[in-house]
């Protein structure tokens, strides 16, 4: 197996960066339950152009998702490659 | 509401349908080896796969069902595509890689990789099919709504008709046209729901749109007779007395003095103005007489900014009950879980050739996935204030939302949501027909067979599974498509993805540990389907409160249930060989 500088074995090295990424998302999709469970009335405050917090946040969930994703792939690029 | 049917709309659907299995009939001409059938050869590109990614996953539930929920309730059905989203990021994360290094046709063989054992291939077989079975009914209902108002066929026809086209392309051709006609799908699904959207914004929000004059803000009384006839507020149901459509803006923003019309909006300026707007939404109460059903549609006049908010579908948030809050963290819980854990997402990083490529095309599709996902808030709120709902189906939204700008993008648009139920079943019964002829026939049977046996075997298997949807469709007929998928994503959490992490993260896990995780899971989640009290409504017809279970969405108990059920018995199992080096050191199932 390709192994990376530290001497890790690629996927090791991806799966390291991945543990880290998805613990970003994670804390940000658990504030976001967070606050539609236990502060439902912040959701009415209107921070963005006037669009209101749930729309916000929902939003933004779904394009850190992608920003996320991106950062992955160019962080892991060659790794995991066959041939 | 009765739906006229128009041959230009008719010959664009028959277009779309008949290129779409024309393409399979034409690619199916690759794909004659196991490898082939099950797996593509490994060849997909990645690019091709991660739009095929979209295709698989953008279901009914994901266009019509979330598209409903929002013209319905409001905001309470973007929920489900922040959730849906948010599990694209356990499977890229989590899951991908190593699920590519570990499987050959089918995800029981990632599961069952270091282990051999009869008992994870029959369990996973199995969950495999529930999961397969519980998603292929909501596609189902999506495509017997869709014919109704196209072909001005009945329901159970347009369940009919989608089974048989599905189980043409899948017995024809496999994973090679499987994947092809999620390409397709998924590509003209983002870009015609892109079109929708700035067509949508280019309207702009207008005062009781669709009418002459204002809305006619009188109840609407619908009666299923004994005898099955429909009478619209107690006359027979016919073109000229039927349901008026509904859904539009009372009143605009105070800036607006005297205008009827926005004119065109930018996107946050669409929402701001809906938010500052009076909506008149229709609330449905139903009660039952000796002289039969009676659904009484009611106006509402309701500020946008109660609807821009959850709680409209979830009155648990609103109300603040334990047992509401709990059971909306637990439906958020399964969508979070439940898509890393779905066969046939899974099946699909068979279809590329390393790991490299299944990361890359899981990119790319969470791009296509969240950029549609972003435009389904824009579709169902076009749709609440189009003028043009069946308050009898949330399901329509999308497609009557369509035929508000015109026969000609309303066919484009059902032919589109047709496909995209064909795509995403066509996946489905290449999942259980795999799970049937690789996993339980030959490797738990232990079946001997030819290549040319195991595809033929897969096609069988396909055609029984087509037949089993058709039948599940018609019997699930009046329930929301984003509601029946919620299930199959609590099944699939709790019976998979604790044994596929833990496989990937805890090298003491067993093959007992595995078997039993994925047994109890499908098990508990199922059996607190069936108990849950939205089941004992609207299946069996029994009073909620006879329910036994202290919440419907089960993933908040048993997911967890699962990862302890396979710790435990693990625990309890002799360790698998592998599991301890020479130096006695535990070390990676994965890396070692």
């Amino acid at each position: 197996m390709e192994n990376d500088h530290n001497g890790l074995p690629a996927t090791s090295r991806s799966r390291r960066i991945g543990m880290r990424l998805f613990l970003i998302y994670v804390l940000l999709y658990a504030g976001f339950m967070g606050i539609v469970l236990f502060r439902p009335e912040a959701l009415s405050w209107r921070p963005l152009g006037g669009v209101n917090l749930a729309i916000a946040y929902g939003m933004g969930l779904i394009v850190a998702a992608f920003v996320l994703a991106v950062l992955y792939m160019v962080a892991c690029r060659g790794d995991g490659q066959d041939g | 509401m009765l739906y006229d049917s128009s041959p230009v709309a008719i010959a664009i659907f028959a277009c779309f349908v008949l290129g779409v299995v024309g393409l399979s009939f034409w690619l199916g001409r690759k794909g004659q080896s196991a490898k082939g059938y099950y797996a593509a050869h490994g060849e997909i590109h990645w690019f091709v796969n991660g739009i095929a990614f979209a295709g698989d996953y953008l279901s009914a539930a994901s266009f019509l069902g979330i598209c409903g929920m929002i013209a319905f309730y409001g905001y309470d059905g973007f929920l489900y595509s922040i959730g849906f989203l948010a599990g694209w990021i356990v499977a890229l994360f989590v899951i991908a890689e190593p699920i590519k290094a570990l499987g050959k046709f089918t995800f029981a063989d990632a599961l069952d990789a270091r282990f051999n054992s009869r008992g994870i291939k029959l369990a996973v077989a199995v969950s495999t099919l529930v999961v397969s079975i519980f998603y292929l009914i909501p596609q189902m209902v999506g495509a017997g709504h869709l014919i109704v108002p196209l072909l001005g066929l009945p329901y159970a026809a347009g369940v009919i008709l989608v089974g048989v086209a599905v189980t043409l392309i899948v017995v024809t051709a496999g994973m090679v046209s499987t994947t092809w006609v999620q390409f397709i799908k998924g590509s003209l699904l983002v870009f015609f729901c892109g079109i929708l959207a700035a067509l949508i914004l280019g309207r702009g929000l207008k005062v009781n749109a669709g009418r002459s004059g204002s809305e006619d803000l009188t109840p609407q009384v619908l009666t299923v007779t004994a005898d099955g006839r429909r009478l619209v507020n107690g006359q027979p149901q016919s073109r000229e007395n039927d349901l008026r459509p509904v859904g539009t803006i009372q009143s605009l923003p105070a800036r607006y003095g005297e205008s009827r019309t926005t004119g065109s909006l930018r996107p946050l300026e669409y929402l701001s103005t809906l938010e500052d707007s009076q909506i008149i939404t229709w609330a449905a109460k139903r009660h039952s007489d000796e002289a039969g059903s009676h659904t009484t549609y009611t106006p509402t006049v309701r500020e946008g900014k109660d609807l821009l908010k959850p709680g409209g579908y979830f009155k648990g948030l609103s109300s603040g009950t334990l047992t509401d809050r709990l059971n909306f963290a637990s439906l958020m819980l399964a969508l979070f879980c439940g898509t890393a854990s779905l066969p046939h997402i899974l099946i699909r990083y068979y279809t590329v050739k390393d790991a490299a490529a299944a990361r890359k095309s899981t990119v790319v599709g969470i791009a296509a996935i969240g950029g549609f996902y972003v435009l389904t808030l824009f579709l169902g709120l076009g749709a609440m204030t189009s003028g043009a709902l069946d308050p009898t189906s949330s399901n329509m939204a999308a497609p009557l939302l369509a035929k508000s700008f015109g026969e000609t993008l309303f066919a484009a648009i059902s032919a589109i949501a047709f496909t995209t139920v064909l795509g995403t079943v066509s996946g489905l019964i290449m999942a259980g027909s795999g799970a049937v002829a690789h996993d339980l026939v030959e490797n738990c049977c232990g079946v001997t067979m030819t290549d040319h046996e195991k595809v033929r075997t897969g096609k069988i298997a396909a055609v029984g599974l087509g037949i089993i949807a058709m039948a599940l469709g018609i019997l699930f007929k009046n329930f929301n498509v984003s509601f029946l998928v919620g299930w199959a994503f609590h099944i699939a959490a709790s019976a998979n993805l604790p044994a596929l992490v833990m496989l990937l993260f805890w090298p003491r896990t067993t093959k007992q540990g595995i078997t039993a995780a994925v047994t109890v899971g499908m098990l508990a989640s199922l059996g607190w389907i069936l108990l849950s009290a939205d089941t004992f409504e609207k299946v069996y017809g029994l009073p909620r409160a006879d329910s036994p279970v202290p919440f419907s969405q089960p993933g908040l108990v048993t997911i967890p249930l699962g990862f302890l059920v396979l710790v435990v018995v693990s625990l309890l199992s002799p360790p698998p060989v592998d599991a301890v080096d020479r130096e006695g050191q535990m070390v990676s199932p994965v890396n070692g």
